[in-house]
């Protein structure tokens, strides 16, 4: 059906976008594993392994001091991914199986928050906590992105709710189940997929967030990944070697995951990326 | 259409819900009524104190001049005048409808071009493409702008690259110069995108029937009027969806901006994200921040709702 050339020109193209798309990935991690660029003489350019030098690594891991912004923003997702799945779970299913009087006019108030943008929250929440003496505290940090995170969750959840089989639910009542049991020991082993989804998405969202701790943290040792690198950015000057080393840090745990669960990314991402 | 944009589109189904066709397995005589309540309840505390309440101290604090320390005084809707008024935040909304063109309109053409020539030719290396080409929406804007920021640079890649082909009179420092910083940034914001759009119509190109090609083609149809006979009609949803997310993730460039250009030069690259921020954070006008802040959302709203309605229309 379709010619030799066509089929030539479409691997040609294709080609292209793909060289396109790759290209500021390849000059990051080249730059990473190539020669300290910022060191003069023989320090830099040493043998190296193969030719590579991932030595830069732990260089830009010492000078970026992303030890400590690396484990914050772990605790930060650690938290924000934890607790809101739990609530996203619990306010979804509550949405998507029971009759509540009101129900619908709260469910659209969730659904404004998917729409708001962290920009129109930032600047009250920046001087109410500073009244609160809250700022530059994890807990500035994390809660302004739970309540984000829990917004797009209940919406989530409750369109997997609404959609799971009704002669389950209906035979688990009949076994005499709380409607607690049948969430946790029905619902949610069969939702492994749609958990898993929001998960991810959850983990991506907050690792990569950078509005909100630039703003909320004024101290360095509560700095997020991202926070560390652009500062780093700022700092380091004198060559881009370390600075793609760092980068490759940072970007690392959400590409890694994504890698695995990349059909859950992208179905998670076109389906209920409304929150971006 | 659930995925964006969810109210216009879920309001339909909620109401045959909560109306006379409720299933009877959801409805329980014996359950209190309080039980749903006391589920919703967590998530709820948490949303409103931290996001809902901060919203609407965001509109109020749009109201006042305040410096964010000393007492602030009530102006009225005198900021929002400013938003249309003041030379600056005017230049940042302008480079923002500038950015839609890059982050919306230019992935879009390529996303149709590049979802229609996938679908119609079944080429292999599909999945790794797809890996590829998706692969910018999960890196954290910062190392995106950390990467692009090289490309750029005076002596980086692109102008290494325009050298090597003997264009070296082009080269420059292209996040610095007047003319050249915004749509180097856009062109970021179109490899970004780009993927997104291209896997989202593919998606949709995918579910059309081989048939209705197949009986184009037996009309004598030439890959043109196939594309706009059968596949554009198609993935009219896709479309509304991809532009909708695109449009807002043009709106609401931050990071980039902050990390590659600060706005410069001059404020060539300001955009109204970048405004919120240096208002309310380094040049002390609260108030303006969060009329720049409210309007930007109330524009959000606007796409949400009006791509997602364009979508419905004509689609039914």
């Amino acid at each position: 059906m379709i010619s030799r050339a066509e089929r030539a020109a479409n691997y040609v193209i294709l080609s292209v976008f793909a060289a396109f798309a790759l290209w500021p990935v390849l000059t990051i991690l080249g730059a990473a594993l190539g020669p300290n660029d910022s060191v003069v003489g023989a320090a830099g350019h040493g043998p190296g392994v193969l030719g590579l030098h991932p030595e830069n690594f732990a260089a830009a891991w010492a000078q970026g001091r992303f030890g400590r912004s690396m484990l914050t923003s772990v605790a930060v997702a650690a938290f924000v991914v934890g607790v809101g799945t739990v609530l996203s779970v619990l306010s979804g299913y509550a949405f998507g199986t029971m009759r509540m009087p009101g129900g619908t006019v709260l469910f659209y108030l969730f659904l404004l928050g998917i729409m708001v943008p962290t920009e129109a929250i930032v600047v009250p929440l920046y001087f109410d906590l500073r009244t609160l003496g809250l700022t530059n505290t994890f807990w500035a940090i994390a809660l302004p992105q739970l309540a984000q995170s829990v917004a797009f969750g209940t919406f989530w959840m409750r369109a997997y709710f609404r959609a799971s089989p009704a002669p389950l639910i209906e035979a688990a009542r009949l076994d005499g189940a709380s409607s607690w049991t049948i969430l946790w020991r029905v619902l949610v082993p069969v939702g492994r997929p749609a958990v898993t989804t929001l998960v991810v998405l959850t983990f991506m969202w907050t690792w990569n967030e950078f509005l909100i701790p630039l703003v909320m943290a004024t101290d360095e040792g509560l700095r997020t990944a991202p926070l560390g690198l652009a500062f780093f950015q700022g700092q380091y000057t004198t060559g881009f070697t370390l600075l793609a080393a760092g980068a490759v840090i940072v970007a690392a745990p959400v590409v890694v995951v994504y890698l695995f669960l990349q059909r859950r990314f992208i179905q998670g991402m076109l389906e209920g990326a409304v929150r971006e | 259409m659930r995925r964006s944009s969810t109210a216009t589109s879920d309001r339909p189904r909620t109401r045959a819900v909560t109306g006379a066709g409720t299933p009877a397995r959801r409805r329980s005589p014996h359950r209190p009524r309080l039980l749903p309540f006391a589920y919703v309840a967590p998530a709820f505390v948490v949303y409103a104190a931290f996001l809902l309440y901060p919203l609407g101290r965001s509109v109020h604090l749009s109201l006042y001049e305040w410096d964010g320390l000393t007492l602030g005084t009530f102006v009225g809707l005198a900021n929002y005048v400013d938003v249309l008024t003041d030379d600056d935040l005017r230049a940042a909304f302008g480079h923002a409808l500038m950015l839609i063109v890059f982050y919306a309109l230019v992935p879009l053409a390529l996303g149709l071009a590049l979802a229609a020539l996938l679908t119609r030719a079944r080429v292999r290396g599909l999945p790794f493409f797809r890996t590829v080409v998706f692969l910018p929406q999960v890196v954290a804007m910062v190392v995106v702008a950390v990467a692009w920021r090289r490309i750029y640079a005076p002596d980086g890649p692109l102008n290494q690259a325009l050298s090597a082909v003997g264009l070296g009179g082009l080269a420059r420092g292209w996040l610095g110069d007047y003319a050249f910083a915004l749509p180097a940034v856009g062109i970021v914001g179109t490899w970004v995108q780009t993927g997104l759009v291209t896997v989202l119509l593919m998606a949709g190109m995918s579910r059309i029937s081989r048939e209705l090609y197949e009986a184009v083609r037996l009309d004598g149809a030439g890959p043109v009027r196939e594309f706009c006979t059968v596949t554009l009609p198609a993935v009219r949803g896709e479309i509304a969806v991809a532009l909708t997310l695109t449009i807002i993730a043009a709106l609401k460039t931050f990071d980039l901006v902050y990390v590659t250009t600060s706005g410069g030069p001059g404020n060539a690259t300001s955009v109204p994200a970048y405004e919120v921020y240096r208002r309310a954070f380094q040049l002390g006008q609260v108030g303006s921040a969060a009329a720049v802040a409210v309007t930007l959302t109330a524009l959000i709203f606007l796409v949400n709702l009006g791509v997602t309605r364009l979508g419905d229309r004509r689609q039914s």
